[in-house]
Parts: C-alpha cells; sequence; structure tokens
C-alpha cells in the first residue's frame, strides 16, 4: 500500500485520537467515583472515604492534565488535514464542538479549581457539589463529542447548500435513536474504565497486602458497580447495534462477515474474513442467530456485503475483529464483576489470590474494549467522512502532501510515546506509593498550586 | 448576528495575545535561569491561571470552525506545518507542568520541554501572523499556496519578533507578581527587550514599505488607523518611565495596551476582511441556523459566564506571589 497523505492522515487521526480518548474514559469515570466518594464521606463521616478521595484526585490531576492537552490537538486538525470536510461540515460540526469547549471549560475550569484549593474555603455541600459539576462537566463534554460523531455517521436534519452542509432541525441532530444509544454506550464505557482502574487497583493492594482498608473499598466498590453496569452495557451496546443495522448496513455486514445475503442469517462468531475471494476462512458459524440478532426475527434476511458496489464497502477485517475483541474483553469483564462480586458478598474473594490476581490484570480491558469499539465505529463508517454522503478521499486537504503528513506523524508519534510513557509511569509511581495512612495533610494548604498541579508525589 | 460572532472572535483572539502571550514568554525566560527557587517562583507566577490562558486558543479555534468555517479550513491547512508545531509545543509545556513535580531525576527533562515548548508555540503563532499580513496565495478563491505557503523572511521576522514581545510581556508579569531575584531579573530584561521589540517595529515596517505589502495601501485611506500606534507610542512612553521610578504594577498594562494597539491596527486595517484580502467577513460567516443556535446556546450566557470566570480566578490570585508564598 502507498503511503498517500490519504492514508498518512488517517492514521494520524486515528493515533491522536486513540491515544486522547484513554484519558477522558478514565476521568469521566473517576469523576463519578470522586463525587461517590465525596458523598459517602459526608452521609457516613468514615475517614476511609476522604482518604480515597485525596489519594485518586491527584491521579485525577495527571490524568486530566493528559486529556486536555491532547484534547486541543483535536480541534484542529479537522482544519489541518480535513480541511473541506471542515469548510462543508463546519455549519454543524463547528457549533456542536464549540458547545463542548464553552460548556465543559465553564464547569470543569470553574469547579475544578475548587477541588484543589478549596476543601476549606468552602462549606462541605459546596465542595461536594463542586465535584459534582465537574463530573457532570465531564460527561457533558463526552455527550457533545457523541453528537458529534454520531451526525456524522448518521447525517440527519441539514440540507446541502452552497457545498455546505446548513443546518435545518437541531433536534433531529441532537435528538435522535443513535445519539441516546451511543451516548449512553460510551457513558457506561467510561464508568466500567474508572471501575475496573478502582477494583484492580484495591486488588493489587490486598495482594501486596498493603493499605488494606483502603483496598477492600476500592475492590468491593469497583466489582459491584461493574456487576451492575456490564450487563446495562450489554443492552446498550445492542442499541447501537440497531442502530447500524438501520443506517449503516454496509457497516454491519462488515461486523457480521455476511459477504452474502442471508435468509434466515447465521452468526459468524469466528474466522478471517478474506477480501479477495469474498468468503470467511476458518468460518465457525451458529445458524440463525444472525436474524435474531439483527432483526429479532428467525426468519429475516440480512444483506451481505455484496450488495453494496465494492468503492462503497468498508475495509472488513478490522471492523470484523476490533469487534469480537470488544465483545470479548465485556464478556470477561463481566465474569470478573460477577464472580469477584459474589465471592466478595461471601467474604472469600481475599483468600481467593487467582482471582485477586485476575482482577488486578484486568485494568486494561475497558480501554482495549473503549478503542477497539471506536475502531469499529470508525473503520466501519468507511469509506465516507459523512455516511453516505461524503468520502474521506474527498474530505481531505486537497494540497497536503505525503511528506508533510509523514513528518507530522512521525512527530505526533514521538511526542506522544515519550509523554504517554512518562504520564504512565508517574501515575503508576503514584498508584503504588498508595494512599497515606492517614488522612493527608490536605493539598488546599497550598494556595499557589495549578489545578492538577498537586503536591509532588515525593 | 454575524457582527456579535465576529466580536467574540476578536475578544478570544485578543484574550489569547494577551493571556497566553505573558504566560509563554515566563515560558521562555525561564531559560534565563538556572535556579531552582527561581524557577520555582516563575512557575508559581503563571501556575494558576496557564491551563485557563491556553482554553482562549481552543475557544478562539471553536468560534472560528462553527461560525466561519471557511475561514478556520483554510487557514488551518494553509498552516499545516506551523499549527503542528505549534501544538506539539503546547503539549509538550502543557505536561511539563505536572510532570515536573513528579520526579526529581527527571525534572531537567520537563524543564527544557517547558522551554522549547514555549518557544516553539510563540515562533509558530508569530509566524502565522506575518504570513496573514503578507497575504496567502489564492487562485479563484481557492487557497493555492501550497504546504510551504506560510515560509517567508517576513514570516520568520514575525515569528522572532512575537517571541520578543510574549518575553517582554512575560517579564512584566513577573515583576509584578514576584519580588526579590526574579524580580529584579526581569526588571533589568524589560529594557533590553522593549528596545528589541522596537527595533523589530522598524524593521517590519520598512520591509513592509520595501515589499509593497497592500496593507499599507490601507494606511493611505484609513488615516484614523494612526490612532493605534499613537496609542502605542503613549504606552511606550509610560512605561519608559514606570521602569525609571522602579513602578511594578504599570509596566505589565502597558505592553498589554502595546499588544491591543496592535491588535486593533491589524483587525482594523483589513476590515472587512478575514483573510486579507480574499475571504471577508460575510463571506465566511455560517447560515443564520448556525449562527444563532450558537448564540442562543452559549454566545449569549455561556460566553460572559466564561470571561467571569475568568475575571474572578484573576482576582483570587492577584497581588504578590511572596505574601501568600506557598511550597512544592
Amino acid at each position: 500500500m502507498d503511503l498517500t497523505a490519504l492514508l498518512l492522515s488517517r492514521i494520524q487521526f486515528a493515533f491522536t485520537i486513540t491515544f486522547h480518548i484513554i484519558f477522558p474514559a478514565f476521568t469521566i469515570g473517576l469523576a463519578a467515583w470522586l463525587t461517590t466518594l465525596e458523598a459517602l464521606h459526608l452521609r457516613t463521616g468514615r475517614p476511609v472515604y476522604r482518604t480515597l478521595f485525596e489519594f485518586w484526585l491527584k491521579i485525577f490531576g495527571v490524568a486530566f492534565g493528559m486529556g486536555v492537552v491532547s484534547g486541543v490537538v483535536m480541534g484542529f486538525q479537522f482544519g489541518t488535514n480535513w480541511s473541506v470536510l471542515s469548510k462543508m461540515s463546519g455549519p454543524i460540526q463547528g457549533p456542536l464542538l464549540s458547545f463542548e469547549t464553552f460548556w465543559a471549560f465553564t464547569l470543569e475550569a470553574g469547579f475544578f479549581g475548587v477541588l484543589i484549593f478549596g476543601r476549606n474555603r468552602v462549606a462541605p455541600w459546596f465542595y461536594l457539589f463542586s465535584t459534582a459539576m465537574v463530573a457532570l462537566g465531564t460527561a457533558l463534554s463526552a455527550f457533545w463529542i457523541m453528537v458529534n460523531n454520531t451526525w456524522m455517521q448518521v447525517p440527519l436534519g441539514y440540507v446541502v447548500q452552497n457545498g455546505r452542509f446548513v443546518p435545518v432541525d437541531w433536534t433531529k441532530i441532537i435528538f435522535n435513536s443513535a445519539v441516546w444509544s451511543r451516548f449512553p454506550h460510551m457513558i457506561l464505557a467510561a464508568f466500567l474504565a474508572g471501575a475496573f482502574c478502582v477494583a484492580a487497583t484495591g486488588a493489587w493492594y490486598l495482594l501486596r497486602e498493603k493499605h488494606r482498608a483502603e483496598g477492600r473499598v476500592m475492590l468491593r466498590m469497583g466489582l459491584f458497580l461493574a456487576a451492575v453496569l456490564v450487563p446495562v452495557q450489554l443492552v446498550f451496546g445492542h442499541f447501537v447495534g440497531d442502530y447500524v443495522h438501520e443506517y449503516q448496513p454496509a457497516k454491519f455486514a462488515a461486523i457480521e462477515g455476511r459477504w452474502h445475503d442471508e435468509q434466515p442469517a447465521g452468526e459468524v462468531v469466528i474466522a478471517l474474513p478474506d477480501p479477495a475471494t469474498e468468503t470467511n476462512k476458518y468460518e465457525i458459524k451458529i445458524p440463525v442467530l444472525g436474524s435474531i440478532i439483527g432483526s429479532m426475527s428467525l426468519t429475516s434476511k440480512e444483506v451481505g456485503l455484496t450488495d453494496f458496489p465494492p468503492q462503497d464497502r468498508p475495509p472488513v477485517l478490522i471492523p470484523f475483529a476490533t469487534f469480537r475483541i470488544m465483545v470479548g474483553c465485556g464478556l470477561i469483564m463481566l465474569a470478573l464483576a460477577w464472580l469477584g462480586s459474589y465471592l466478595s458478598v461471601k467474604d472469600r474473594l481475599e483468600r481467593n489470590r487467582f482471582l485477586l490476581w485476575s482482577i488486578f490484570l484486568s485494568f486494561p480491558l475497558p480501554y482495549i474494549a473503549i478503542i477497539t469499539g471506536w475502531w469499529t465505529a470508525e473503520v466501519g463508517r468507511q469509506p465516507w467522512t459523512v455516511y453516505g454522503v461524503l468520502r474521506t478521499a474527498d474530505s481531505m486537504t486537497p494540497f497536503l502532501t505525503a511528506p508533510a503528513a509523514l513528518i507530522s506523524l512521525i512527530l505526533f508519534c514521538a511526542v506522544y510515546v515519550f509523554i504517554f510513557s512518562f504520564g504512565t509511569y508517574y501515575i503508576y509511581r503514584l498508584l503504588r506509593g498508595g494512599p497515606p495512612n492517614r488522612p493527608m495533610p490536605v493539598v488546599h494548604q497550598e494556595p499557589v498550586a495549578a489545578p492538577g498541579y498537586i503536591a509532588a508525589g515525593e | 448576528m454575524v457582527m456579535f460572532w465576529v466580536s467574540l472572535l476578536a475578544i478570544s483572539v485578543l484574550l489569547y495575545l494577551l493571556l497566553d502571550g505573558f504566560d509563554l514568554g515566563v515560558g521562555m525566560l525561564l531559560g534565563t535561569t538556572n535556579s531552582e527557587d527561581n524557577r520555582r517562583a516563575m512557575l508559581n507566577a503563571i501556575g494558576p491561571v496557564w491551563d485557563g490562558n491556553e482554553t482562549w486558543l481552543v475557544v478562539t479555534g471553536v468560534i472560528l470552525w462553527g461560525a466561519f468555517s471557511v475561514v478556520y479550513a483554510t487557514l488551518l491547512s494553509a498552516f499545516y506545518i506551523p499549527v503542528i508545531l505549534m501544538l506539539l509545543g503546547l503539549i509538550l509545556r502543557g505536561v511539563s507542568f505536572e510532570f515536573r513535580n513528579q520526579h526529581l531525576g527527571t525534572r531537567w527533562i520537563w524543564d527544557s520541554c517547558f522551554i522549547l515548548g514555549s518557544l516553539a508555540a510563540s515562533f509558530m503563532q508569530g509566524v502565522m501572523v506575518g504570513a496573514i499580513v503578507q497575504g496567502l496565495r489564492f487562485t479563484d478563491g481557492q487557497y493555492s499556496g501550497g504546504v510551504f505557503g506560510w515560509f517567508s523572511d517576513f514570516s520568520i521576522l514575525c515569528g522572532a519578533g512575537l517571541c520578543l514581545g510574549y518575553a517582554l510581556l512575560g517579564a512584566c508579569w513577573l515583576v509584578r507578581k514576584c519580588e526579590s531575584e526574579v524580580r529584579e531579573v526581569a526588571r533589568r530584561q524589560i529594557p533590553i527587550l522593549a528596545v528589541a521589540v522596537l527595533a523589530f517595529l522598524i524593521v517590519v515596517f520598512i520591509h513592509a514599505l520595501n515589499d509593497n505589502l497592500p496593507i499599507m495601501y490601507r494606511w493611505i485611506d484609513r488615516p484614523y488607523l494612526f490612532v493605534f500606534p499613537a496609542i502605542g507610542v503613549v504606552a511606550a512612553v509610560v512605561l519608559a518611565s514606570s521602569i525609571l521610578h522602579h513602578n511594578d504594577y504599570w509596566p505589565f498594562y502597558m505592553v498589554s495596551l502595546m499588544f491591543v494597539a496592535a491588535f486593533g491596527t491589524l483587525a482594523l486595517s483589513f476590515w472587512p476582511y478575514m483573510i486579507p484580502f480574499e475571504i471577508t467577513i460575510d463571506a465566511a460567516a455560517a447560515p443564520p441556523s448556525t449562527l444563532s443556535f450558537m448564540f442562543w446556546g452559549e454566545g449569549l450566557w455561556v460566553f460572559p459566564l466564561m470571561l467571569l470566570y475568568t475575571a474572578i480566578g484573576y482576582r483570587v490570585f492577584r497581588g504578590k506571589l511572596g505574601s501568600m508564598h506557598g511550597h512544592y
């Protein structure tokens, strides 16, 4: 494959956004967890919640900073690499992204300062309120981003005038079934990422016989939350599948690895799709299940990829594989969460070192699921940026050259790998150190610390 | 409605120039000292506000995309390389703030990233301003300058000039916020930087005359534009006198006023063009359904709130740092 400016731009966008999503996914869940801890502390007065709050706030600070700086890039990359798209869809995508910036700024920037500096300066209820507002800010951010991306997946409520997409009905753009299945899907994914990180950290402390009280609380709260949320997530995942089935049949066929129309359709569990022969190799298939999943019917006809002209088909292998990895991660998470919660209720979890190790090692699973889920959605949308209306190849900055795109890609990779390694290392150090054994000397006694510029772990 | 969004855009750009200007400047000046105490004091002087300052860049970006998408698409793609280098600089300096405190052994890495990131971001911003002033190449209403259309001796000169300007603003901020050694050093830097900026402006002016830049004709057409340089001169005089009188408060405001004057000069010289002299405000404006959606959803009430937050943020951290000195 030639390294064209188009391919390089796509890789660059995929790379920078994959890197970015890790941090918001972490902080959305963590902000909700911090709110829960603060509420529990206010209600019960138990110091362990306060200790945990101060501890996770530090980690939140580092992750939040990385999310902010990597997010700034995203707002500009539409213009640098995808100038035709941004010119045409600016009247719709621009406002949606600006809502994200404006609203998130007011909530996050304003109240995050209170979290860092305000413990002794504001009333306890207001401190809790500020924590909740930061959590709301992160969730609202995610909402506008999902509306924006969903419009690219399911463009509604617009007309084309003078080569621009002109919005005619904002309610259709914001309140459609695709948004309201995809947004909860993303939020739940972020909550699960937070839950598993917290539970894994708790398991880690118990395995090392450190911070037992805090470790136990983290492990139980994380597992219980996950035990409830994973099934809900599976249901919303199904709703997301429904919108794909309805609006993006080619993507659906690619995910299913279905080359030809089938009635009733089988469900390919595992296979190696081969675009050259338009068949699957090494296929394991369950009859009729494909119709049930696609249309809730035993007899429905499901469309195959060959119904679409080759230039309108997405690549098959990536969405096919990433979808299965995502679902696989979800199922492992379900098993861990249920088994762990069951044993925890029976008070047998702490003796089961194998399960503790499994939970400790499970923390990457939600991230793998989030990233592969996004790859399914975005690669499956190809060859379009705005589905069915604007092709990816026609969206790019027309004069962008391959060398320029290559240089920028290399620079992004180098800088991101550099800061990501250090960021991960610093978060690891904070986690390994663990919460102090008594309630912390609080951060806000240092009045001149930047938001996120939290007392050094030294 | 169009005028409303032009005003918000102008406010955002100006706030960005002034606010991130001084903290980028402090970032570059960090390279002039090796003392950890001084570096700490300098970082403390911008610590509570820098990320809020940078937000105005994002705000500028999204207003531009939403309300004037043609300009957003044209400028960002034409400035592909400068924009990406600027973003990478901002990323490096953004994480350095947090990372330098995580581990003593790696602190020098992040201090270097902070200085170089600040320098790269400032320089690239100046290059872009210079390229706009000089004029981008268009054919049939489409940008046709290619990936390196921004590159010229004039734009490079402007890059260096903006670095000097930001450093001057940063030095004034340090004088205002800090005490003892940092203040003394910054106070000595101000006259040097001010003279350098003045020299830069003279060179730019000669260059513009020499190249017959189209902007010069606007000045003949619109003599009222000379009000702005006049404001700049007055500000420079007050700056000089406040330095001589060891006043810590006024230099920052005077340099800010000079920035405002420079911004006003450029904005009104190009009016009504957004990309001189190709794309006007009206031609770039988004359809009414977009502008009114943005107006009711954010411009009318969230934007004032953001201004209020910014004001409160600065009020909370007003005055000299020494009196409320924290330690890290």
